[in-house]
């Protein structure tokens, strides 16, 4: 029969064989090593245009000419760039950034300490945003038009146009300031510090393993306000994208397909719209991640969050240029991270992409 | 005994920036246990109609219709729910290209399942086993494999072989075939058409089968409909087809090449504007005067 | 038209229709014949049939801009930017006090004061008129942002997508690379290295801000480069550098105009946030970022320090994001989200 051939076609790049996926596995790694270098090169050049003189940093501002000399050598500023970089690049890897001149501690162990703290309010940031975002894009798309749309619309609009600092302050002022609904700066009130042991880190955590709810009640009501925030901006962002994912998937042929069965408009929307969403919405949640741990730099600076962007805000101030390289090479990693594990998310929820 | 499918007046209006148009107007025609067909030029109505029956046109498209009766029930005073059961279960429809109406994240199992579950109250490990048969009935030699598979996997020979499987899983009486096979190579159109054919006829269903392809209409039908800028321009019988009467349908067949009539220069369709005024030509047949279909094919 | 196929056509797909009703707006604005002298430009401007290549450009820009009018949103955005280069403009003759002129008398004044419409700062000057000279530094950064890191981005582009091969990978990667870098840490490692300020400001802002732009000029050039119109222009002997700048530069610069309006928000966000951390302009100068940092302080008792800059902040960069879409809209067809 005829039908031989068409089974055959059928067959087209059905299963890839592994020495593929080996190449494309290679291709990944490639390209991540080469954007990690780069961005350390850039890191690098930022340190070297700095207009603070690291030697002083270390000797002191009255050390002899002698003491300069030898420290000039120890920190191998009389290589040629190129060896310096390789030293730079060296320590990095071993994830050494140096001494910070505000803690007088290694900044590699400063960034693990402030790390988790970001971490938290990022992620609790982001989960708000989803469970409100991307509901809320379905619901625009699917009633286009209508004044869920309009006001959705607005909702991103403004979230795109305010400076988060400054909804920062007025939150600040009016949730805690005036109406004393949630706990002002910082993680925990004073009562609360150093009460649970650190694990993970993140308060919100290690106060659930320690199984203190008192501990976990005030950490909530810290968190609250700057994680609401954050939320409101991945919010837009996820909705707005959700909203043009959906409307492109709801003008496919599929779509009429599926009505043509007969199932309700619950199943067309949800099952076979949004099951074709959720991949591309994996790659804008990774990115507005990333953006939520950028937008702590500010955030964190109003209220006095002591993750990772107070870290390099404080370092930025007071000149500590170790500080301010191993942070910003830390966030760096965490974006290509990012990247990556969106990609790989993608390949693998993407019949198609297989 | 009333038709299977009774179409009286139905209009559907698009609004436009110069105002409302009428891509279909004031049409009427029957069907019975018949294969009939609707031929015409691309933007003639004839997909407009096929979703209309189903009552898919989606806003801003307007329907209007004075009936339109499934076994002399109109399907406009259904509730969506009510409409809903008559989707898939009583009147079915298969698209044009195959590529772009399957969804692309789902199993193409899955995908026919859905479509049998949901009418039918049945078990998975049933729906499947009744899969698994409906792949095998058009003729897909390893149903197991393709019922795991991916639409992306699958030729479009295939995919409308699996699109055929998955409207027909649920039975419906009717079967609506928006231009079957237009998306499809030459060399698998006719196997396509021959599964459909043969699987309309063994289930005793009527088909609305809508093509531009006059040769394939007259083959694979009984009575023809003739749309011209959305109105029935003429109704004939296929096999009377080379009869026809209109310029439009006169046109149409002698711009068509045959071989045994050759001729050195096809002819170009000449379009006269007063077809488009002209009043709709009915394609209703009276009940039990229904073409008995059994034409050999 | 006699010929009745296209609009039966566009109609006859219920999704097609919609996409180009939706595109057109309800009120396209084909004005009605009138024999009126006064409309003859308008008629010219609306011919089916344009007579030159000036007059399909113009006419083309007529539509946009009759598009852009039906939409409310987009024209409020649009006068408030109007308003805001005219405020800028007229800065000394409208502000009621010197931005500078201390009055420690008259400090932390409310909003309504005799003479202190929005109050007055911790040194007595009056928020209004710093508001509105700050529009000049709001104005001077995004100027410059919005000229700059497009042309960045547009030569990389074309270059990496028109010449290709490794001069394309090598390019590309440098893109990537800064794009994986969270911009506004970019802007301020760089801001810290080259020292604080508004030039600096903006160097580092194009400087996180130019990838996107490459990415989107490669992007079209790709798709101009193997059109058959390049073909032919290359056949008669035009060289590269005439081809990318006479022809395929001019077809890049819509998709740029639409995504730097859209990015203008983020631009005016990103200086405020830098003028915040007083890494642009320095002390006493009005810019709005440094005078919500300097409203801080008082937050909680004189809540309007902080608050008027950051509602200067808000409207603005509302208005350019309510002028992107509605050009996005009108510019971009394809992508019809409204």
């Amino acid at each position: 029969m005829a039908l031989s051939d068409d089974t055959a076609d059928g067959e087209r790049q059905r299963k890839l064989p592994f020495s593929a996926f080996l190449k494309g596995a290679w291709q990944v790694l490639w390209t991540v090593l080469i954007t990690m270098i780069g961005l350390l090169a850039v890191t690098f050049i930022i340190g070297r245009v700095m207009p603070i003189d690291p030697v002083l940093s270390v000797v002191g501002e009255s050390a002899s000419q002698a003491t300069y000399d030898a420290a000039y050598k120890e920190l191998g500023l009389d290589k040629p760039l190129i060896t310096q970089f390789l030293l730079f690049l060296g320590n990095v890897l071993q994830g050494n950034f140096g001494e910070s001149l505000l803690t007088a501690r290694p900044v590699s162990q400063d960034l693990i300490r402030v790390f988790p703290a970001t971490l938290e309010l990022a992620t609790v940031g982001i989960i708000i945003g989803i469970v409100l975002g991307v509901p809320l894009g379905v619901v625009a798309a699917v009633k286009q038009n209508s004044w869920i749309d309009h006001i959705a619309r607005v909702i991103a609009l403004i979230g795109y146009s305010m400076p988060v600092f400054w909804i920062g302050l007025i939150g600040l002022l009016v949730l805690y300031g005036q109406l004393g609904w949630v706990s002002g700066p910082g993680r925990l009130d004073i009562f609360y510090v150093d009460i649970v042991p650190t694990v993970t880190g993140m308060i919100l955590v290690d106060s659930l393993l320690a199984r203190d709810m008192d501990v976990f009640w005030n950490a909530v009501s810290h968190i609250i306000l700057p994680a609401g925030l954050l939320a409101y901006y991945s919010l837009a962002y996820i909705s707005r994208m959700t909203r043009s994912f959906m409307l492109e998937q709801l003008e496919q042929e599929y779509i009429t397909t599926a009505r043509v069965k007969g199932l309700s408009e619950r199943a067309v929307i949800w099952r076979h719209a949004f099951g074709n969403v959720k991949v591309p919405l994996i790659t804008v949640i990774a990115l507005s991640y990333a953006g939520l741990l950028e937008g702590s730099v500010l955030t964190e600076t109003i209220f006095s969050w002591p993750g990772i962007g107070s870290y390099i805000t404080t370092g930025l101030l007071s000149a500590d240029m170790n500080a301010v390289l191993g942070g910003t090479v830390v966030v760096g990693l965490v974006f290509v991270c990012l990247n990556i594990f969106s990609d790989l998310l993608y390949k693998f929820f993407d019949p198609r992409a297989k | 005994m009333t038709n299977l499918l009774d179409v009286e007046n139905l209009t559907v209006e698009f609004p436009t920036r110069t105002g409302p148009f009428e891509a279909v107007r004031d049409i009427s025609f029957s069907l019975g246990r018949e294969r009939l067909g609707i031929v015409g030029e691309s933007g003639s109505g004839k997909s407009i109609t096929g979703r209309s029956i189903l009552r898919l046109i989606r806003p801003p498209g307007i329907l209007k219709a004075n009936r339109i009766a499934l076994e002399g029930t109109d399907l406009q005073t259904l509730s969506e729910k009510q409409m809903r059961d008559v989707r898939g279960h009583k009147i079915s429809m298969i698209m044009q290209d195959p590529t772009v109406s399957l969804n692309p994240v789902m199993k193409i199992g899955d995908q026919i399942c859905e479509a049998y579950r949901l009418h039918a109250k049945a078990s998975k490990a049933e729906a499947r086993a009744k899969t698994l048969a409906m792949l095998e009935a058009v003729l897909i030699r390893d149903p197991e494999r393709v019922f795991n598979a991916y639409p992306h996997e699958m030729s479009g020979g295939m995919g409308q072989r699996i699109m055929i499987a998955m409207m027909l899983i649920p039975d419906p009486q009717i079967l609506i075939a928006d231009e079957p096979t237009s998306a499809l190579d030459v060399t698998v159109q006719k196997e396509v058409l021959e599964i459909m054919d043969k699987l309309v006829r063994e289930r005793g269903m009527g088909l609305i089968f809508i093509s531009h392809d006059l040769n394939v209409v007259s083959t694979f039908c009984d009575r023809v409909l003739i749309m011209y800028s959305g109105r029935i321009v003429e109704t004939c019988r296929a096999d009377a087809l080379h009869e026809a009467k209109h310029p439009y349908t006169r046109g149409l067949l002698n711009s068509l090449p045959q071989l045994e009539h050759p001729v050195d220069r096809l002819q170009v369709l000449q379009r006269d504007d007063a077809w488009r005024e002209a009043a709709s030509v009915s394609g209703a047949v009276k009940v039990g005067a229904a073409v008995k279909s059994g034409k050999a094919v | 038209m006699s010929d009745p196929a296209p609009d039966t056509a566009a109609a006859a797909d219920p999704a097609a229709d919609k996409r180009s009703n939706r595109g057109g707006g309800p009120a396209s604005s084909t004005s009605p014949p009138s024999a009126m002298a006064k409309q003859s430009w308008r008629d010219w401007l609306n011919d089916d049939a344009p007579k030159s290549r000036r007059q399909a450009k113009l006419a083309a820009w007529y539509r946009a801009w009759g598009e852009l009018r039906a939409n409310p949103m987009a024209m409020f955005g649009f006068y408030i930017l109007v308003a805001l280069v005219l405020i800028a403009w007229t800065a000394p003759l409208i502000a009621p006090h010197d931005p500078f002129d201390q009055d420690l008398a008259a400090r932390l004044r409310p909003p309504g004061s005799a003479g202190y419409l929005l109050g007055s700062d911790s040194l007595g000057r009056d928020i209004l008129s710093r508001l509105i000279y700050g529009s000049r530094i709001t104005l001077y950064i995004v100027a410059l942002v919005a000229l700059l890191a497009p042309v960045v981005g547009l030569f990389v582009g074309t270059a990496a997508g028109y010449l290709g091969g490794w001069l394309d990978v090598v390019l590309m990667r440098i893109t990537d690379i800064f794009l994986a870098f969270p911009r506004l840490i970019l802007a301020l490692a760089f801001v810290s290295a080259l020292g604080a300020g508004i030039e600096n400001a903006v160097l580092a802002i194009v400087l996180t801000a130019w990838p996107p732009y490459a990415r989107i000029a490669r992007a079209e050039t790709l798709t101009i480069r193997n059109a058959d119109y390049i073909h032919a222009i290359k056949l008669q002997g035009a060289s590269a550098l005439r081809i990318i700048t006479r022809h395929i530069w001019p077809l890049c610069i819509s998709s740029l105009v639409i995504r730097v309006t859209l990015d203008m928000a983020g631009i005016i966000l990103t200086a405020a946030g830098l003028g915040f951390l007083g890494l642009g302009a320095q002390p006493p100068s009005p810019e709005w970022g440094a005078m919500i940092s300097a409203g801080r302080k008082f937050i909680l008792d004189h809540w309007w320090v902080a608050t008027m800059p950051g509602l200067a902040i808000f409207t603005v960069s509302l208005a350019f994001n309510l002028l992107g879409d509605g050009l996005r809209d009108v510019l971009d067809p394809k992508k019809n989200s409204k």
